[in-house]
């Protein structure tokens, strides 16, 4: 370039370097630092205001006594499993009628992806009202004279996360048939003519030859849904705002409100690097899957 | 056509999609034990015909018979036709013995039949070694031989080819070539092979049909179809290098000639198609290799001086390439020959050898 | 497939049908046990997609008796637009009572610099990762990538510092800083995949013509990648205007994005509930991504596809 010269290395593709400084700050200073700076901090009992005053793992200890967030946890594990099972089922399902050359294949497609455009407040007080016990579907069916059917998930605190998980399943199975669909539409069309020719019904060639194939494409979906499922948040607090009492708390809902109202800052920290946790023990096996193997750039 | 009976039999097959017509009344029949080639450029149909066949395309109108029985609305599994598919379709998570015998235990054959086959295919396209590894794991070639397994263990009286070398590299193409076409004499079964490289059709068919706008052209033997092509496309498709074509005059009367430019040449040796010949535009087409060149050009029916324009050296032997009535016209020379651009020579040909197509329809003459 | 219902008249038009047998395409019925399964769960799983939306603008439409006696699903016996202009102009969050199109607004304002700064900055950098690669840059990338995984929670507070430091917390400026920031791992990753994709001799070509950082990326690049700047512009607006932690976190009641406030109205403990304003409230933040989503059709396809695949 211009300045040749004087050939300084740190010069050379000074514009790019230049470029790369906002991406140098984010990945640098706020992902790097502040992730470590939290974890730090989640050793102190800061309160009001983060102090240096290091209490070893006092918060942990605290964290894992109180019955909020086991009870967080529990919901999590429920959430999580019912997330990753039915959307996965579901989602697949879809995709597979999607893909027998059906007409109207656009319409149907817009109609199961359009929840995912909206946001979980909206998708939880859209499904707070379906779940109204007196006007919603429960009033409903008692209106048409079965008094006694019962569904009130969202009062009821032994099924309430149930409750909270179908308007989640509602609003993102759609993308997860899409992936899906964008996977059976990158196989090999001869595969299923052979399969065909060989006489192998659609179920069978569906359980043994295909979804074996679309293995990498369900290991992406998996660690999409996973990584969503830590990060719920908005969808309880539309929905149930965490109750009835704490029945339907989640992490996310833990960290924030100890670290804005409860004013107990260590434990909000605390309880994010147990997120940050758990996040690592999906995503560290995946990463080595997909790049340990292959050296890749 | 072989004296035994049809394998294959086509009747007025028409496929359309929607407004577009694909095949249009088409109409084939195959002999037993024979090799066809469908031969075509990309779109014209032969793997859209070979798909009808095998079943796994819905025809809009006509019959399709294989070994006499209508199978016009069967599924392809009940065709009795095995078929073997340009990117090989190999179920990659299972060995080569699984991909081979996933059919077979689907249909319900019992196991010691099915590892009979398993062991016949194996040893014929000595594939042996390779049944435990994954097609992953195997060459081009491997793969394809393992693709032509699953056909031959179905035990089927025809086998569908949908240019199943266009993916290998070219030594190894010319390698398996060999190969199917001693396959197929060991076998003796029926093939219809679709591919759009003359060579492999020239070298493995019985007979041709060279396809173009979803009709076939021509169908004929490889040297019928090379010498005698029914019209200017055919004559244009076949052959590398290709068909020198030179467009003028044809002349009725007690001899017949062609004129271009100040050229004349004589038909009285060309074999006209029918009887009669009327004058009109006409395009006058013989190869490279019927060219005479130097002394030997004097002994021929017709002869003419020319220039040299460029030398082309292919190995084997040199194309050269010069004008005749105004057109680019090449021709073969031995590769010891030295010429230079310029260079005055005499060329000639027999034009018993020429094919000459009418102008308006590209019909032979 | 159903043009094909064709029974087997076909043959008759056949001048030779003396021969019998199966001639034609095979018969299908549109009424086969096949298609009666296939678009029967089709349609069955559609409405019930579509259901929410349905009882959402149903109820939005009905006067509060109508909603008191009736069935959530019945269509409103009298329309009223009332709701909607309660609930864009009246309605109540604490002491505030000018309706929702004070969240509007602020969405709006927070939305627009952040789509464009997020974009502006991704790109460019994304261009350097993919033609100008120097020593370090991609370290900086697997971070900024892996970084994408990361719980937000784990990286609200230090934010929540920085942002007090530099005077900026509780602004929308603030906002549309953390936006820009959260945003980049995705859009890092779209555009340098597009860029890279995109034939090298085109830039070598432009380097030996002597263009140079800035002349290659806003003369070659930017026009020839209009369809990749859509696809990250919808990504990013039905991103953050879906936001709500970051809103939450970073604003002040006077600055709140539409779905805090959204959730703020719908959920506050005063007063009588009114489930039409509610659900008129709730379409109305709603509607920006669903237009979104319905105009730009496959491309949103595409550009969740492109988001989701990398995290």
């Amino acid at each position: 370039m211009s300045n040749s010269e004087r050939p300084n290395r740190l010069f050379r593709n000074l514009n790019a370097k230049i470029a790369s400084i906002p991406m140098v700050l984010t990945a640098g200073v706020v992902f790097v630092g502040g992730t470590a700076w939290t974890v730090l901090y989640s050793f102190t009992n800061s309160k009001l205001l983060p102090r240096l005053n290091f209490v070893g793992l006092d918060q942990y200890y605290r964290l894992w006594a109180t019955p909020r967030w086991l009870i967080s946890i529990e919901n999590l594990l429920i959430y999580g499993v019912i997330s990753l099972v039915f959307s996965l089922v579901i989602g697949f399902l879809l995709a597979a009628l999607l893909d027998q050359k059906i007409r109207f294949e656009d319409t149907f497609r817009t109609i199961f992806l359009y929840p995912f455009a909206l946001s979980f407040i909206v998708t939880g007080l859209v499904w707070q009202w379906l779940l109204n016990p007196d006007f919603g579907v429960q009033g409903v069916v008692r209106s048409l004279g079965w008094t006694s059917f019962d569904f009130n998930p969202l009062y009821n605190s032994s099924i309430v996360i149930y409750g909270i998980s179908i308007a989640a399943l509602w609003q993102g199975t759609g993308l997860i048939m899409c992936l899906m669909l964008a996977g059976l539409r990158g196989i090999d069309e001869d595969i299923w003519k052979a399969a065909r020719v060989d006489g192998i019904p659609m179920w069978k060639t569906y359980l043994f030859i295909i979804i074996p194939m679309m293995r990498p494409v369900f290991i992406t979906t998996l660690v999409i849904i996973a990584s969503g499922i830590v990060k719920v948040y908005d969808l309880v607090v539309a929905q149930t705002s965490g109750g009835p009492g704490i029945a339907s708390e989640v992490p996310a809902k833990y960290v924030y409100d100890y670290m804005f109202f409860a004013q107990n800052l260590g434990q909000g920290f605390a309880a994010s690097t147990m997120m940050l946790l758990s996040v690592m023990i999906v995503i560290v096996p995946w990463a080595y899957l997909e790049f340990g193997g292959r050296k890749r750039v | 056509m072989a004296a035994n009976g049809t394998s294959v039999s086509i009747q007025d097959l028409s496929l359309n999609f929607g407004a577009v017509s694909v095949l249009q009344t088409l109409n084939l029949d195959v002999a037993e034990g024979e090799f066809i080639v469908l031969l075509g450029p990309s779109g014209c149909g032969k793997s859209t015909l070979l798909n009808c066949i095998a079943g796994l395309l819905d025809i809009s109108e006509g019959r399709i018979f294989i070994k006499g029985k209508n199978v016009t609305w069967e599924e392809p599994k009940d065709r009795g036709i095995g078929m073997v598919f340009q990117s090989y379709a190999l179920y990659p998570q299972m060995t080569v013995e699984k991909n081979l015998s996933f059919g077979l235990r689907v249909a319900g054959i019992a196991k010691d039949e099915i590892a009979k086959r398993i062991a016949r295919a194996a040893e014929i396209l000595q594939i042996e070694p390779l049944l435990q590894r994954k097609p992953a794991a195997l060459s081009g070639g491997q793969r394809q031989r393992v693709a032509i397994g699953r056909a031959l263990v179905r035990d089927v009286d025809v086998f569908l080819f949908d240019e199943p070398l266009s993916n290998l590299d070219a030594k190894l193409r010319s390698e398996l070539r060999v190969e199917i076409k001693l396959l197929h004499r060991k076998l003796q079964n029926t093939m219809i092979y679709v591919t759009h490289d003359q060579i492999e059709a020239m070298t493995l068919a019985d007979r041709i049909a060279v396809m173009k706008g979803g009709v076939i052209q021509q169908l004929d033997a490889p040297q019928t179809i090379y010498n005698r092509p029914v019209n200017r496309f055919v004559a244009g498709f076949l052959g590398s290098p290709a068909m020198n074509f030179v467009e003028g005059q044809l002349e009725a009367g007690t001899t017949a000639v062609f004129k271009t430019g100040d050229l004349t040449i004589p038909l009285d040796r060309y074999g006209f198609d029918g009887a009669g010949t009327k004058s009109g535009p006409c395009v006058f087409g013989i190869r490279p290799e019927h060219v005479a060149f130097g002394e030997a050009a004097n002994s021929m029916p017709f002869a003419t001086d020319a220039a040299v324009e460029i030398v082309e050296p292919m190995g084997s032997d040199t194309l050269v390439w010069t004008k005749l009535g105004g057109r680019n016209f090449s021709f073969r020379v031995e590769a010891e020959k030295t010429l230079r651009n310029g260079d005055p020579i005499r060329i000639g040909f027999d034009p018993a050898r020429a094919s000459l197509f009418d102008t308006p329809s590209g019909n032979r003459m | 497939m159903s043009d094909h219902a064709v029974s087997l008249s076909a043959t008759s038009s056949n001048p030779q049908a003396g021969v019998s047998g199966p001639s034609g395409p095979k018969p299908r019925h549109v009424f086969s046990r096949r298609n009666i399964f296939l678009y029967g769960t089709l349609i069955v799983v559609a409405l019930y997609y579509l259901l929410p939306l349905y009882v959402m603008v149903v109820t939005s439409l009905k006067g509060m008796p109508e909603i008191r006696l009736g069935n959530i699903f019945s269509p409103p016996l009298e329309i009223t637009f009332e709701p909607w202009v309660k609930a864009w102009s009246q309605a109540c969050t604490g002491l505030n009572c000018d309706g929702l199109s004070r969240g509007f607004w602020n969405s709006v304002r927070i939305t627009v610099p952040s789509v464009i700064l997020s974009i502006a900055i991704a790109s460019v950098n994304g261009y350097a990762l993919a033609n100008w690669r120097f020593k370090g840059a991609d370290t900086f990338f697997v971070i900024l990538i892996v970084g994408a995984f990361i719980p937000y929670q784990v990286m609200i507070y230090p934010i929540v510092i920085i942002l007090r430091e530099i005077g900026l917390y509780g602004s929308l400026t603030g906002l549309v800083i953390v936006h820009s920031i959260f945003g980049m791992p995705i859009l890092t990753l779209l555009f340098r995949n597009y860029f890279t994709s995109m034939p090298e001799e085109l830039f070598r070509a432009a380097r030996v013509d002597g263009a140079g950082f800035w002349g290659i990326y806003l003369r070659i690049m930017l026009p020839m990648s209009l369809p990749i700047f859509v696809v990250a512009i919808i990504l990013q607006v039905t991103g953050i205007w879906n936001d709500f932690l970051f809103g939450v976190v970073y604003t002040r009641p006077d600055t709140y994005p539409m779905t805090v406030q959204l959730n703020n109205i719908v959920n506050s403990v005063q007063g009588v509930k009114e489930y039409n304003v509610n659900m008129a409230a709730t379409i109305l933040t709603g509607l920006v991504p669903l237009v979104v989503y319905f105009i730009s059709g496959k491309l949103f396809v595409r550009g969740i596809a492109a988001g989701a695949v990398k995290g």
